[in-house]
């Protein structure tokens, strides 16, 4: 099988990016995510990659495979080391192309090929120990043995080797004296810090204090370095012309199906770096089964940009579970607010949209759904300069959401008219929820009403509270019948004003 | 080279990290007190023998070790002073060498000062040698024998002539020769200082004109500012790695003398406090350390080195013989001597692991895994919390560090509640702790809690009181008894609020012995 792209396949199974991040990656918080993930890459311009969700479940599968397999330590490495070359190759290319001076220029173009004839060669060799089986990393392993072994580069490396060996005979002795200096070839002069070292070395104890003093130095050299390096050249006459020849023969080194291949092998990288750090600190990933059942599950999963935010904070998520079966399409999401409902809803999207990417999914396992798109509803601003009110915003919004909607999307509902009067509430809320259960659409429904929870296709789930303190939100959302006469009880309890307590403390 | 007279096979250790107890212990044994004799207010002799006392030996073969080296001290004490002060003018004269604090520092600068503190020490190596040249043969300890051949053997003439050499040839030079490679982007690397060759002034360089290379040399113009700064950046360049190594290697020697004074100083220490002890007629011997585990505690004539410093008599000693005993109680008198007893064993017991003599005429105790105070603390002023909450904290801190073999000594603890309570508390305490192998020593006047132990008749435990004569008279000494119901709190009111019978001082009556 010849070798197409490490992100995809086949040709056919190429999605192209969207433009620019749709509304529904802001109310995730998606768009955090995602710079979570690619922070620290951006030479690679990796979000594209984001922006493009598979279309079918092989396009997925391939992606997994590769993933689980650069999860292997050894063919990670071999992946790392590859790219760290790779960046230095275009580093070194690029400060070549800058410099006059001819010497110092073909010097870094040097530096450039060997950080090339590096990554291509530690890979090929790397990555046939490692011993790739996934589709991806297997055909892309034979395409790369074949450069490695053509002339093409074979030559280029042998050469690139000759060139570097030469100069690194050419040592040269500078001697300064009041404000002039001489060059000459070096003849085995002793130097003094052997020396130093060697009679002092019996009092040898443990590390020692750095004295060396930090000399600015810059990448480019000044004119006296480059008038030394002239009189090294004349020194040296055949090094140098072999050095020009070599540069005159190999403009373009680069082959351009290896550049690709570092670029998009990001995207794994990526996901899986910031999926250890996660894991470091005892949260769970996993593949998700994705499908087109609707019947779908995960347990401890978790807002990944929270997930992150608390992390850096040194603090944790607290994990959830969820799951439909049957007929169940739509989860009503109740309890008290600041307890972690729109959280729910937002891992439960990210959770599918990450798993439409062929990422690895926060949770311990999840059982997931193929979508077609992601709707979201989340409170807005309030615009002033829109004559609308909010409720007929929020109508307006829902309305158009409905009207594009599929039995296949997935529609994230957070709470809707919260600004109306309670029976206008009730009532919309009702007229929405039906809607979207003749759709057959996947749902979560946050909401304060507890009315809502009980229509057909729909589970209800609440935010639950501590039982020793009311005050404080367990951020755990579990299965439960919506009862909003619990938490008001904790609350009276505790502060004496049950109904007993009342008629207690009344007593005269 | 190492010094090792603190350890037969390791450098003294003066990073580690002191005990979690070490502020109880100085407070509770008063060793301020004897560190004050033994340092005066020297910071230096005073952390390394703080360090030494609270970080004992756990092996009874490094004990003997150091007292066979400290023995060799009391008798050439005029010697060890002089290789004192040696190391110690070479750690004080080096910081008087300008340089370091520069912010402006240049190689040039480091080279230099290195040179300098180099050439200090080549002067005190040879002081030294000196002095192990004369003395040597008065010395019998394993500890010194070795660190005299030693010094011997890497200290020859010619060693010493060469480091001399080396130092006159980095002083003086004709320009700066400058060895490099070509690296990165072509750019000159591995810069290295080198030796220039000998000028040829043969017959034939005179016939053939002179032997220089082949070379090409560039000048600098008068006014390129720019180019002898960069030129200048080169030398230092070039000089860098060699003062960096000249720098890193003076450090090492003279690290050489700190750790010569360190290890000395302990030694200097006792010293201090054997002349101090002599001078007011106490004695002092080597104990007998005997094995980890086998209970062992016997002794003659020990008393409170820091009480006989602080007071100007000479103070009442005690005997006793605990052989096989896991618990000792003291009850008795108020102001009857069993707080001092107390001291006086935990102190004994730390200055015997760390390798000196104690304050006694005779003393032999088992090694103890880690010694422990806890006192009653009255006039304690960061108290926060109530008294019985901050003893039991301070229990809890106590048992979190505690292993078996371990030693604790209790002063009056756990009274700041109800006899019975206080009682009960101290004796499930006491108890856990028997049955976990821990040694006991308890101050206590809570008679129901040492009457119930003695009730006991453990064949482990010893009980003693302080003594007193009939008439009330205290003798503050401390013999073998049963726990008695009275306390003697009656006499001191007395005496303090009547005025009744005449106070005898803390310090012993002649009649005592």
């Amino acid at each position: 099988m010849t070798f197409h792209s490490i992100l995809f396949e086949r040709p056919e199974d190429r999605t192209e990016p969207w433009p620019a991040a749709p509304d529904f990656f802001i109310d995730l918080n998606l768009d955090q995510v995602v710079d979570d993930i690619i922070a620290g890459r951006e030479e690679y311009g990796l979000k594209p990659f984001f922006l493009a969700p598979l279309k079918s479940v092989g396009a997925i599968e391939y992606r997994h495979e590769i993933m689980r397999e650069l999860e292997a330590a050894r063919t990670r490495d071999a992946i790392q080391s590859f790219a760290q070359a790779m960046s230095r190759t275009r580093r070194y290319w690029g400060i070549s192309a800058k410099i006059i001076d001819k010497n110092v220029k073909q010097g870094w173009f040097l530096n450039a090929v060997e950080a090339y004839c590096d990554a291509v060669g530690g890979l090929a060799r790397d990555l046939e120990a490692a011993g790739p089986k996934s589709r991806g990393l297997s055909s892309f392993l034979e395409y790369l043995k074949k450069y490695a072994e053509s002339s093409e580069f074979t030559s280029l490396s042998a050469e690139t080797k000759k060139v570097r060996a030469d100069l690194s005979t050419a040592k040269y002795c500078l001697l300064i004296r009041g404000n002039q200096f001489s060059v000459r070839k070096y003849e085995g002069e002793a130097e003094y810090s052997a020396e130093v070292e060697r009679t002092f070395q019996k009092f040898k104890q443990g590390a020692a204090k750095d004295y060396r003093i930090e000399i600015p130095d810059f990448l480019d050299v000044n004119h006296l370095e480059e008038a030394a390096l002239d009189f090294v050249a004349k020194l040296y006459p055949e090094i140098f012309q072999g050095l020009d020849a070599y540069c005159a023969r190999h403009p373009n080194f680069l082959e351009s199906t290896i550049a690709t291949f570092d670029r998009e092998v990001q995207f794994y990288v990526a996901n899986l770096d910031l999926v250890a750090q996660l894991r470091a600190t005892g949260l769970q990933f996993c593949y998700p089964e994705v499908s087109e059942s609707k019947e779908v599950s995960s347990r401890e999963s978790f807002d990944l940009a929270l997930a992150v935010k608390l992390m850096r904070e040194k603090s944790y998520v607290v994990t959830n579970d969820f799951y439909l079966k049957g007929d169940e399409r739509i989860l009503v999401v109740n309890g008290p607010n600041q307890g972690g409902k729109t959280t729910f809803a937002r891992a439960f999207a990210q959770q599918h949209y990450l798993a439409s990417l062929g990422c690895p999914v926060p949770g311990r396992e999840a059982r997931l759904f193929l979508f077609d798109r992601i709707f979201t509803h989340f409170e807005r601003e309030e615009d002033i300069s829109d004559l609308r009110s909010k409720l007929e915003d929020d109508l307006v919004r829902i309305h158009a959401i409905l009207d594009k909607c599929t039995p296949n999307s997935i529609v994230i509902v957070n709470e809707l008219f919260s600004s109306s009067a309670l029976p206008d509430a009730v009532f919309l809320g009702k007229k929405v929820l039906d809607r979207i259960i003749q759709l057959d659409s996947l749902c979560i429904y946050v909401t304060f009403l507890d009315e809502l929870s009980s229509l057909e296709k729909t589970v209800s789930m609440l935010s639950t509270i501590r039982a020793d303190n009311p005050e404080v939100c367990t951020f755990k959302i579990v299965r439960r019948p919506a009862d909003g006469l619990a938490y008001a009880q904790a609350i009276a309890n505790k502060y004496q004003l049950s109904y007993e307590r009342i008629k207690e403390r009344i007593r005269s | 080279m190492k010094v090792l007279l603190m350890h037969r096979d390791r450098t003294f250790d003066t990073q580690r990290k002191m005990p979690p107890n070490e502020l109880a212990l100085m407070q509770d044994l008063e060793l301020g007190v004897l560190l004050s004799a033994m340092a005066g207010e020297d910071k230096f002799l005073q952390e390394v023998t703080r360090r030494a006392i609270l970080s004992g030996l756990a092996d009874i073969d490094e004990i003997l070790y150091r007292q066979s080296t400290l023995k060799d001290c009391l008798k050439n004490h005029r010697v060890v002073r002089d290789i004192y002060k040696v190391a110690e003018e070479t750690t004080a004269s080096e910081k008087g060498i300008w340089g370091w604090y520069n912010p402006y520092k240049s190689t040039d600068q480091i080279l230099g000062r290195s040179v300098k503190v180099l050439q200090l020490c080549v002067g005190k190596l040879n002081e030294l040698r000196g002095i192990v040249d004369q003395h040597s043969g008065e010395f019998e300890s394993e500890g010194f024998k070795a660190l005299f051949a030693m010094l011997k053997g890497e200290l020859s003439d010619e060693y010493l002539a060469s480091v001399q050499a080396l130092l006159n040839g980095l002083e003086s030079s004709d320009g700066t020769l400058i060895k490099a490679e070509l690296g990165q982007g072509n750019k000159g690397t591995n810069y290295a200082l080198c030796r220039q060759p000998e000028k040829k002034q043969g017959r034939m360089a005179r016939v053939f004109g002179t032997n220089e290379p082949r070379q090409f040399t560039y000048s600098l113009d008068t006014n390129d500012n720019t180019g002898t700064e960069m030129l200048s950046k080169l030398r230092d360049r070039g000089i860098n790695e060699v003062a960096n190594t000249l720098a890193q290697s003076s450090d090492h020697v003279l690290g050489f003398f700190t750790s010569l004074r360190t290890e000395l100083a302990f030694y200097v220490g006792c010293l201090n406090l054997q002349d101090l002890l002599t001078r007011k007629g106490e004695p002092t011997c080597f104990p007998t350390p005997r094995a980890r585990g086998g209970r062992a505690l016997s002794f003659e004539g020990l008393y409170d080195a820091a009480l006989a410093l602080k007071l100007n008599q000479r103070v009442v000693p005690n005997d006793l013989n605990a052989e096989g005993k896991d618990l000792v109680v003291i009850t008795g008198a108020n102001r009857g001597g069993k707080s001092t007893l107390l001291r006086s064993i935990g102190l004994a017991q730390l200055m015997m692991q760390c390798g000196a003599f104690v304050a006694a005429k005779s003393f032999a105790s088992d090694l103890s895994e880690g010694l422990f105070t806890h006192f009653k603390r009255e006039e304690d002023t960061t108290m926060r919390s109530g008294k019985l909450d901050e003893e039991l904290r301070r229990m809890s801190e106590i048992v979190d560090n505690l292993s078996s073999d371990s030693a604790v000594l209790f002063n009056e603890s756990f009274a700041a509640t109800n006899e019975r309570e206080g009682s009960e508390i101290s004796r499930q305490i006491v108890g856990a702790l028997l049955e976990r192998r821990v040694k006991v020593f308890f101050v206590t006047h809570q008679y129901e809690f040492a009457h119930s132990l003695y009730e006991r008749k453990m064949a482990n435990a010893v009980f003693l009181r302080a003594e007193r004569k009939t008439g009330g008279e205290r003798t503050f000494k401390v013999v073998e008894g049963e726990p008695l119901e009275t306390s003697y709190g009656e006499d001191l009111y007395d005496r303090i609020f009547l005025g009744a019978a005449p106070a005898p001082a803390p310090a012993a009556p002649a009649t005592t012995r």
